[in-house]
């Protein structure tokens, strides 16, 4: 056996990201670009010294929680298109303790997170219910509610936290994840303690999911509902709680936005994208807590990267953005790479 | 399963080191095939060696999510940074650049890149930017910032502002002079204190010519999406409006499309469009007629291009507030369209203009204002 599974597993990532890397290569050379000094540039944008280490950091931490959110719904075999419009509550809400209460930071902080993750955890709480109680489908409620999600905070920025503005005031000191310290340890970037937030969550999915007997269930709806019926499991209810759960993790990666790298929340004129992207992280995490943590750092660097490709190397914006999506597309399409590795091994049969 | 599990992850981060290892091994042949060219590899070299050039100057912009080539704004102050560019000497990429922004994440960090990169002066086009900026000049007391269309704090930040409501004045005289139906559109971007000025100012100019007019006001909740514009100028039309001035950036080159669509379908539509930032007449060219009726246009390229050399001449405006006016042609309104335009129009307009000038009359600036203004007539 030339390929076992194992080593299939550990090469079909490699492949899709060096077939991404070198597709996104022959597009710059085809466009008269260096594609040298382009990835040059895109690693001198990620961890070029330690500002943009910190930004790249900064970016990568809503990813990892909006990674989760989509990858713990999958598991127990939910697409939960509705991260984004998450996202916005939770961001939303913690803004608004942010700026509303006058509390101590040990207080302050905790609640705004908490706030956060449950107004993310009503908002996917709503179509959990709706599929489990009367079988709507999810994609089609979650995708609506990033609608609602979307314009109800632009209204409520407008009219409820503020007179007329398309801004809300800073949020107390106190509820900030923000840090002097960080800050100053990376020449201003907008590192912040989220991070920590992140890694934490992600401790926690990996230990309900494989630990405990709640994440047995969930999981075992998510291989089979039917038989998960048969062996007793009250299917509704992991449905439900899946969301919720899915929605809260969400939820945070908002506040990471409005805690962490904001510290206020605007009026938007379109998706954030952080849910959107929070879907190939998960895809590509192979819906594992470490797998999210991993994507997300791929995602955050060429995000964060890719902005000095134009500034440093030359490469038009429009032709960033399509290397990055080759990038992604390839590394998404790893399913292609899995099916020819497999066609290759039943021939040398 | 739970072995499989491991492998995947596994898997995962050997791939991420590829990635990594990949990008580390490039950019020293990046910086190789840099020296060839240049003498110096990294970004600061290439910054320090254009100062040497160019008398120690250089001077960069950061768009909002705009871009470059979004007909409008920010356009507009990157062809003011290439003339200013051309008429000193310096390079593109080293004397002078741009960084664009994809989200309202990227603001603070082009800003710091820029800055890192030693620009002497870096703008940010767009009150969407002022908090970023805000923030920036902050840390880096000895860079010198300007910001575009709001107000920001701080020594080292130049603030530069129009007064739109003017040139808007003048934009609503025009249609209220044009329109058949007595009714007239404006298509705004954000709704905020800067697109409401630019919507006080037109009613303001509609209504002082006849309150009889309608004016239906309309937000597209963005500045990038031509989509949205096009939708809301296409109830516009099919509701009987025939003169739709836009104030929404890019959002208004859907604005452009719809009016293009129907002059298409009949050549005999009478449907007009007021552009806004530039002169957008190419923008409104459809087979040999134009529904471009004017443009509000601000010349952000202009004051780019002043601010700029003021910098560069030791003379930077710190913690001031410059204002362009009708005074100064910083706002004006574009007579392009020579056949839409007619004679009557422009002496209206001109008429108007004077008294603005003069002080005759006030041009109201807030939606509070515009009240009291119409309430007066």
């Amino acid at each position: 056996m030339l390929f076992s599974n194992r080593v299939i597993n550990i090469l079909i990532p490699i492949i899709s990201v060096l077939l991404g890397l070198l597709s996104g290569a022959i597009i710059m050379l085809v466009f008269g670009y260096n594609p040298v000094t382009g990835y040059a540039a895109l690693w001198n944008g990620a961890f070029g010294d330690s500002y943009f280490l910190g930004e790249t950091i900064r970016q990568v931490t809503p990813y990892i929680l909006s990674g989760l959110a989509v990858a713990f719904a999958l598991r127990t075999g939910l697409l939960n298109i509705g991260v984004e419009g998450q996202v916005i509550v939770g961001w939303l809400a913690s803004v608004w303790v942010g700026i509303s209460f006058d509390l101590p930071m040990i207080l302050h902080l905790p609640l705004a997170l908490v706030v956060a993750g449950i107004a993310g955890a009503i908002w996917g709480g709503i179509p959990g219910l709706l599929k489990a109680k009367l079988g709507v489908h999810e994609v089609i409620v979650t995708i609506m509610m990033n609608y609602i999600a979307l314009y109800i905070s632009n209204e409520m920025v407008r009219s409820v936290l503020t007179d007329g503005d398309d801004r809300t005031a800073e949020i107390a000191p106190t509820a900030s994840l923000a840090s002097e310290w960080l800050a100053s340890m990376t020449y201003f970037s907008r590192l912040h303690y989220g991070i920590l937030v992140a890694l934490f969550i992600a401790a926690v999915m990996w230990f309900v999911l494989n630990k405990t007997t709640t994440g047995f269930e969930l999981r075992s709806v998510g291989f089979n509902q039917n038989a998960s019926k048969y062996a007793g499991m009250n299917v509704s209810k992991n449905i439900i709680l899946a969301m919720v759960i899915s929605g809260a993790f969400a939820g945070l990666a908002g506040a990471m936005e409005g805690l962490g790298t904001f510290g206020y929340m605007n009026v938007k004129s379109g998706f954030t994208n952080i849910g959107f992207d929070g879907i190939a992280v998960a895809l590509l995490g192979a819906n594992t807590a470490l797998g999210v943590v991993l994507a997300a750092f791929l995602f955050g660097t060429l995000k964060i990267g890719a902005l000095n490709m134009p500034t440093e190397a030359g490469v038009p914006t429009e032709l960033v953005e399509i290397v990055i999506a080759l990038i992604i597309f390839f590394v998404a399409s790893s399913y292609i790479i899995r099916w020819l590795f497999l066609r290759f091994k039943k021939e040398g049969k | 399963m739970f072995k499989n599990r491991w492998f995947i992850m596994f898997a995962l981060l050997l791939s991420l080191g590829l990635v990594l290892a990949a990008c580390g091994g490039s950019s020293d042949g990046g910086e190789d095939e840099a020296t060839g060219n240049e003498g110096e590899g990294s970004s600061e070299g290439s910054g320090e060696e254009a100062s040497g050039e160019n008398g120690d100057f250089s001077v960069a912009m950061v768009t909002d999510i705009g871009g470059v080539d979004d007909k409008s704004f920010n356009q507009s102050a990157w062809e003011g940074l290439q003339a200013f560019g051309e008429e000193n000497g310096l390079v593109e990429d080293e004397g002078f650049d741009y960084a664009q922004s994809e989200s309202d994440a990227d603001y603070v960090t082009n800003l710091n890149r820029l800055v890192r990169q030693d620009y002497n002066l870096i703008y940010g086009i767009g009150y969407l930017l002022q908090p970023a900026i805000e923030e920036v000049a902050g840390q880096y007391p000895d860079t010198h910032f300007a910001i575009v269309d709001s107000v920001a704090e701080g020594d080292n930040i130049a603030s530069i502002t129009f007064k739109e409501h003017q040139g808007s004045f003048l934009a609503g005289v025009a249609a209220a002079n044009k329109t058949e139906s007595n009714q007239v559109g404006f298509v705004g971007g954000v709704d905020g204190d800067l697109i409401n000025k630019f919507e006080a100012g037109f009613v303001a100019g509609v209504k002082s010519v006849n309150p009889e007019i309608e004016v239906d006001v309309q937000y597209a909740e963005s500045f990038a999406a031509a989509d949205k514009g096009k939708l809301i100028a296409s109830n516009m039309y099919d509701k009987g409006i025939d003169v739709i001035y836009h104030a929404s950036g890019a959002t208004g080159n859907g604005v452009f499309a719809q009016a293009k669509d129907i002059k298409n379908n009949d050549p005999e539509a009478n449907v007009w469009v007021i552009g806004v930032d530039r002169d957008q007449h190419e923008e409104g060219a459809v087979n040999d007629t134009n529904v471009t009726l004017t443009s509000m246009v601000k010349r952000v390229d202009i004051a780019v291009q002043d601010v700029s050399t003021q910098a560069m001449n030791g003379e930077f405006p710190g913690g001031e507030v410059i204002e362009y006016g009708l005074e100064d042609d910083g706002v004006s309104i574009a007579r392009t369209n020579e056949e839409a335009m007619t004679e009557e129009i422009i002496s209206a307009v001109e008429e108007w203009k004077e008294k603005i000038i003069n002080g005759e009359v006030e041009v109201p600036s807030t939606i509070e204002d515009l009240e009291t203004y119409v309430n007066s007539l």
